[in-house]
């Protein structure tokens, strides 16, 4: 059977400092994951997840409760208040990541990760050239042979389906979806074993949508590749994802197979999010 | 001969939170399953019996009741609370389900979902392609629509496509749920001829038919819902 690749534990995030009546954890203190006396809001408390080999795990939750913290926090964008997350390639998953020295998290984030920004701009550098951008994380990772890394952009941005005669033009002229496109092969460019997608379709015409979703499939069908899938459409994550965990207010509320978390969901809110799509 | 399944008091309610509503699936369901049988349920509509084959499938979790299912892989398993990795296990490789309706990520061909379902039973390329192309022009798809997308398939079409999916796994128990339902006569017979065959292969079946005569001779038993027993 197939073996974790990432493990999280009790990740925590926290905006602001806390005060007496919301630090102590109860969540009874807050309004939904803010604390009205000090203003802290808490966008993730408690949450663990395991994701194992080529799997696809969904994560689902409505705005604001806590997705794009997890893939944050976990590709080093922003420092955890608390928890712990393993891989297998630092020190045979027995440290946390976020124990690792500056060098040590750009080695992961440059070899372990690929990430999807929700938001282009994050993930791109709008007026380099798309060749540009995925060498850029080529050269971050340790390539120095220019002829060889050209190629392999090349090669990743035929993939993605960005026509030959486009691919030296920046990003900041192409449509959403060609940018998510190019931001998706950039995640590629070092083979990791563990992609992080961020709201890959959100925004995208439906025919648009349907052929990032195909990418994706197809990625994970031929490479194997395991990844956290975030979304708020429920559509996106019954195609692509076999496990899916639901969060709210920066907590886990539910998780299951994905068919049992749409079909016989438990939880009042995962129900509410479920049946508004019906 | 342990038994492939063994399925004792199994209750299902839903509740619905937000109308403060509870729904009867079904109550205290018990079915025995040999290897090699084929097993029909009947049952008014509503009398739960969508929602049996869901909880064997792990679709659904039950109130009360276990669901000893006898794997090849890790021997007899509760799959009402066996962990999710061993269910999407079971899935790829031992239990099939299926049901009137298809269905597929968009821009995925008739033949790559096919293949796909024999890949995930740890066959090779190779196997996969030709194995595809035997069940495909086994179903009498036309070879036309062997390379393109199912959402513009007709029901029927989309039918016979779904049945191979689940089919060319020969899975170890096979969950039917109506799945001639909407299908015509020589299309149903086709059906038939494939689950006289996995029968004789060894699968065992669970099966709801809309009309269980025309499986008649293939099913060994019916369980009744309203008796909740098996008819005699
Ligand atoms: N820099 C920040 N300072 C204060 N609060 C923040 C900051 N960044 C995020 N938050 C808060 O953290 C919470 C979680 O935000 P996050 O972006 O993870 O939500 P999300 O689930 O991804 O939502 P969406 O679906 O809208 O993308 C929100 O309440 C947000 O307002
Ligand atoms: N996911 C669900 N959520 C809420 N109620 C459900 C769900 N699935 C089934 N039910 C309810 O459980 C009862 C049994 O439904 P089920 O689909 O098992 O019946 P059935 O015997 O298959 O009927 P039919 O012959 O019409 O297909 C029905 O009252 C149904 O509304
Ligand atoms: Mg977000
Ligand atoms: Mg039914
Ligand atoms: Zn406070």
């Amino acid at each position: 059977m197939n073996k974790i690749v990432l493990q999280v534990k009790e990740l925590g995030k926290r905006f602001g400092e806390g005060c007496p009546r919301c630090s102590g954890g109860d969540p009874t203190a807050l309004e939904r994951n803010y604390c009205p006396a000090c203003g802290t809001v808490y966008a993730l408390s408690d949450v663990s997840l395991d994701l194992f080999e080529s799997e696809v795990l969904g994560i689902v939750g409505e705005s604001g409760s806590g997705k794009s913290t997890v893939l944050n926090c976990l590709y080093f964008d922003l420092e955890p208040s608390g928890g712990e997350a393993f891989i297998a390639q630092y020190k045979n998953g027995n440290e946390s990541i976020f124990s690792g020295s500056g060098q040590t998290r750009r080695y992961i984030r440059n070899h372990v990760f690929g990430k999807v920004y929700q938001n282009p701009v994050l993930g791109l550098k709008m007026k380099f050239s798309s060749l540009a951008n995925i060498a850029e994380k080529m050269i971050a990772a340790g390539n120095r042979n220019v002829g060889a890394m050209e190629n392999r952009a090349r090669e990743l941005l035929t993939h993605v389906s960005i026509p030959h005669h486009r691919m030296k033009e920046a990003p900041a002229n192409f449509s959403g979806g060609m940018q998510q496109r190019v931001q998706i092969a950039k995640a590629l460019s070092n083979n990791p074993p563990i992609l992080l997608l961020d709201e890959v379709t959100t925004g995208l015409d439906l025919s648009v949508q349907a052929r990032v979703l195909d990418l994706v499939k197809q990625i994970q069908r031929e490479l194997s590749i395991s990844m956290l899938l975030v979304s708020h459409d429920l559509g996106v994550v019954r195609m692509l994802a076999d496990r899916t965990i639901v969060m709210l207010n920066g907590r886990v509320v539910e998780r299951g197979l994905t068919d049992q978390i749409l079909e016989d969901p438990q939880h009042p809110y995962t129900q509410e999010l479920v049946y508004s799509l019906l | 001969m342990r038994p492939v399944l063994d399925a004792q008091n199994l209750s299902k309610r839903f509740t619905i939170h937000q109308l403060d509503k509870h729904i009867t699936g079904c109550t205290d369901v018990s079915i025995r399953i040999e290897p090699g049988e084929f097993v029909g349920i009947t049952g008014r509509s509503g009398s739960g019996k969508s929602t049996v084959l869901k909880l064997i499938y792990r679709t659904y979790l039950p109130q009360e009741g276990t669901i000893l299912y006898d794997s090849n892989e890790f021997g007899t398993v509760d799959l009402t609370s066996a962990d999710e990795q061993t269910v999407i296990y079971l899935r790829h490789h031992e239990i099939g389900y299926v049901s009137q309706f298809l269905n597929v990520i968009p821009r995925t061909t008739a033949r790559e979902i096919v293949e796909t379902a024999i890949l995930e039973t740890g066959r090779d390329a190779e196997f996969a392609r030709t194995e595809t192309e035997r069940i495909l022009a086994h179903f009498e798809l036309d070879r036309e629509l062997w390379d393109s997308y199912p959402n513009n398939f007709s029901g029927g079409e989309k039918l016979r496509l779904n049945i191979a999916r689940a089919m060319v796994k020969h899975p170890r128990l096979l969950l039917l749920d109506e799945p001639t339902a909407s299908l015509d006569g020589r299309s149903k017979e086709r059906v038939r001829l494939l689950i006289e065959q996995l029968k004789n292969e060894g699968t065992t079946m669970l099966g709801i038919f809309h009309d269980l005569e025309f499986m008649g001779g293939l099913c060994d038993k019916e369980y009744s819902m309203s008796l909740g027993s098996f008819t005699a």
